[in-house]
């Protein structure tokens, strides 16, 4: 254990790295994902088709070779940038919306008809329909399902590790290295790292889930 | 409709899969030549050894690496190919093992140590710096060959010529190396960590690291493939990296042996046949095998 | 096409709607044409860069990966989805001692980064790759579809359970006999969604050095040379993608063919109209 004690400095980074990873990709997420999920269910045809092509793609490829593309591909379309984080939150934030979208949507495919129904008949458009009557109500019962689409862009940042940004395993992996007969010792320290981020989103997930339950 | 011709797309998709996956099963290996030294017959062992037991087994288990040129580095045929491998064979060879008979084992750089406590694996020949940390818990024969972290810049770069100008600078190494340590801890750099270090080299060309560092060995092995894209930032290296073999700590007399076999290589020139079959195509000089750390 | 969001779209609304999506797809398509020509510049699209896979031993190694990774998923999957099962029947299991502990597993196993589970696997308990590889997706995956389960048990109407208790069967049974075969069904596409997920983490693997697809791709590009990279990580990209929707399509079709009920949405094909005119 004294491996983790005397490198609590690196755990100590490489857990501010992930978390400042894993906020900033999630807050983009969480907007790119409900206009996506606002544009599939939208009255025009190209949105719909644009949204549906995008989460089909996006939730189809691994993060990985997300990774790669916003690491190496887009360097060479000219995008340049000085910080590789911003590639990692490029990659994370555009994989993370398509699972939020589709999540946003089945919300939104949650709320009774009636509620919608009603809303138009009193004469809104689909925009205040929507932002007005159907998000709000879908956000209740879509915000568990949202917290855990978060715990898991926590654990994907660990893949920027491969990609130019050092971040909690990617430090787990130098001590690893250095430390070969303390592997154990250097992993769980990783392991506490994580789930101190995962373990109160999880526990929040289902706080909310029960009193949203409480509430129907 | 749609569903319709998506079910169809589909269909042929799978189609497709399953046509590539009966192609690669009729094609054939790949055409990297590889060396089959000559085996020794019936060499005899004092009872209970591990050249004994690995002998009579009639096969060895050997880990290297697959990713590292002109030392371990798999080819499409599968079976790696570079300098470690040539001397883990030379090593089979002696103990009556043909080189077929040889499983080779991938390690990375982080499952080195367990892999040799474990008995996964009976010797390691993968880069593998000696160094004290390391002989806690590992032995090492050799060191069969020194290099030596470098640095490779950009072909027209003039500012970087020694380690302590990349202070402050971008830096690409792999994930938790050896040199990539050394080089924040002791020169200041900014690390930029890769998975490979193949995966630097389009960061370097986009001129958003300034250089990448590792042994000069595998450098060399880059500039060698790009000598239009590439130089090394000195011919210098900065630290010394004494490539050693790995085995189980306790097992002195193996150590003893493999260290015997070393300088019978040397001796005989297989040593130099081996590094001109390898790394000797980018890099020109063979060396000669470094004094030996017996212990 | 209809919705209960909006009303259906008159004339002129439904002339906007299509010159805003003649704009829309114009921008599109042009956008992928600038990045096409942006990588044509500097010779990405070069026969020579793509004349590799006419070679009998790429597709050898692509084969062997894509093996690999169906492989490892299937053999992860096969094994995690009972798990699952056995872990979401502790997890609502009325005896305390029991549920408390295995939801503490649970939260354990889902709030761990696969990758990490896989190192934590090869390295403690020193066993080949494929194993670490399938024992981090099986803990991982088993954990999920036990969260998956339960949510469709508890979405189930509480007349359920208690019709089954009433007519006598034991708690056990009603869970057995009555909740988890719908609840199962009721998550298909939860589970599905899943499978892919498990299926496009096997590419973890490669960060063990199990000789996957992604792996396989990544030393093809180191031994051919970086020239080789855009083409191996396109078709890469493109098998991956391609086997991803299959399954999803299978299940689907699956799904499909399950529920003969959802007969009068199919007009819609959106699982939407289903689920909302059931409510």
């Amino acid at each position: 254990m004294d491996v983790i004690i005397e490198n609590l400095p690196l755990y100590w980074n490489g857990f501010l790295r992930t978390l400042f990873l894993s906020t900033v990709s999630g807050v983009i997420a969480l907007f790119v994902g409900t206009l996506l999920a606002a544009a599939r269910v939208s009255p025009v045809a190209a949105l719909r088709g644009f949204s549906t092509a995008y989460v089909e793609i996006l939730r189809n490829t691994p993060l990985t070779i997300a990774f790669f593309f916003a690491a190496i591909v887009l360097p060479r379309l000219g995008v340049k940038f000085e910080q590789f984080e911003v590639a990692a939150i490029i990659a994370l934030s555009a994989y993370t919306a398509a699972f939020i979208a589709e999540a946003v949507r089945s919300g939104v495919n949650s709320v009774p008809v009636g509620q919608a129904e009603a809303a138009r008949s009193i004469g809104m458009n689909f925009g205040q329909v929507l932002s007005l009557i159907i998000l709000p109500q879908a956000l209740r019962t879509v915000i568990p399902p949202l917290i855990n689409i978060l715990i898991a862009l926590v654990k994907n940042s660990s893949v920027a590790g491969a990609f130019f940004v050092l971040e909690l395993f990617g430090y787990g992996r130098q001590l690893a290295n250095a430390n070969g007969d303390q592997v154990l010792a250097v992993l769980l320290g990783v392991a506490f790292f994580y789930l101190l981020i995962t373990v109160p989103l999880g526990i929040l997930a289902s706080t909310v889930e029960r009193k949203v339950a409480i509430a129907r | 409709m749609k569903a319709f011709l998506s079910r169809r797309k589909s269909l042929l998709v799978a189609a497709s899969a399953a046509l590539a996956l009966s192609l690669s099963a009729c094609g054939g290996g790949g055409g990297t030549a590889t060396s089959n030294p000559p085996v020794a017959e019936k060499p005899s062992f004092a009872a209970d050894t591990t050249m004994a037991k690995l002998s009579s087994a009639g096969k060895i288990t050997i880990g290297t690496k697959f990713d590292q040129p002109l030392f371990g580095q798999k080819g499409l045929d599968g079976k790696p190919v570079g300098f470690d491998v040539e001397i883990g064979k030379l090593i089979a060879a002696k103990l009556g093992i043909a080189a077929d008979k040889i499983e080779w084992v991938e390690t990375v750089s982080a499952n080195r140590e367990p892999f040799i406590q474990q008995g996964r694996v009976d010797i390691i020949v993968a880069t593998y710096t000696i160094n004290d940390k390391r002989k806690e818990v590992v032995g090492f024969a050799g060191p069969y060959y020194e290099a030596g972290q470098a640095l490779m810049v950009n072909k027209d770069n003039t500012t970087i010529t020694k380690p302590e100008d990349v202070k402050g600078k971008n830096v690409c190494s792999v994930t938790g190396s050896t040199p990539a340590a050394t080089i924040v801890e002791k020169y200041g750099a900014v690390l930029v960590p890769a998975a490979t270090y193949s995966a630097c080299l389009e960061p370097l060309r986009n001129k958003q690291v300034e250089a990448i560092t590792t042994d000069n060995v595998i450098l060399a092995g880059f500039v060698d493939k790009e000598p239009d894209a590439f130089k090394l930032a000195s011919d210098q290296t900065f630290t010394k990296e004494p490539y050693g073999i790995g085995l189980k700590k306790e097992d002195t007399v193996f150590r003893g042996w493999i260290n015997d076999q070393l300088e019978a290589f040397a001796k005989d020139g297989s040593y130099k046949k081996a590094w001109e079959a390898t790394a000797g195509s980018a890099i020109k000089t063979a060396p000669e095998l470094p004094a030996l750390n017996r212990y | 096409m209809s919705s209960v969001l909006y009303d259906v779209p008159g004339p002129k609304a439904r002339r906007v709607s299509r010159i805003g999506s003649v704009i829309g797809s114009l921008l599109i398509v042009g956008l992928l044409a600038w990045i096409a020509s942006t990588l044509a510049q500097q010779g990405i699209f070069e026969g020579r860069r793509w004349a590799i896979f006419t070679r009998a031993d790429v597709w050898t190694l692509l084969g062997n990966g894509i093996g690999a990774t169906l492989s490892a998923a299937a053999v992860a999957a096969v094994i995690a989805f009972p798990l699952g099962l056995l872990l979401c029947l502790l997890r609502i299991s009325d005896v305390a001692a029991i549920r408390i502990p295995v939801r503490i597993v649970l939260e354990f196993l889902r709030g761990m980064p696969v990758v990490l589970m896989m190192f934590f696997v090869l390295l403690v308990f020193g066993t080949n790759q494929f194993i670490a590889v399938v024992a981090g997706l099986v803990l991982y995956n088993a954990a999920v579809f036990a969260e998956i389960i339960r949510a469709g048990i508890q979405s189930l109407p509480k007349g359920q359970r208690e019709a089954g208790l009433t007519v006598g069967l034991t708690s056990f049974q009603s869970r057995m006999i009555i909740e988890l075969p719908q609840a199962v069904r009721r998550m298909m596409p939860s589970l599905v969604a899943q499978l892919v997920v498990l299926l496009k983490d096997t590419s973890l693997g490669y960060i063990v050095a199990y000789g996957e697809l992604l792996r396989a791709v990544q030393v093809m590009a180191d031994f051919l040379g970086t020239q080789f990279l855009f083409p191996i990580f396109f078709v890469a990209a493109a098998i991956y993608i391609a086997i991803n929707i299959c399954v999803s399509r299978i299940a689907v079709w699956i799904e499909r063919r399950g529920t003969t009920k959802a007969a009068g949405g199919v007009a819609k094909a959106e699982p939407a109209a289903v689920e909302t005119a059931a409510k």
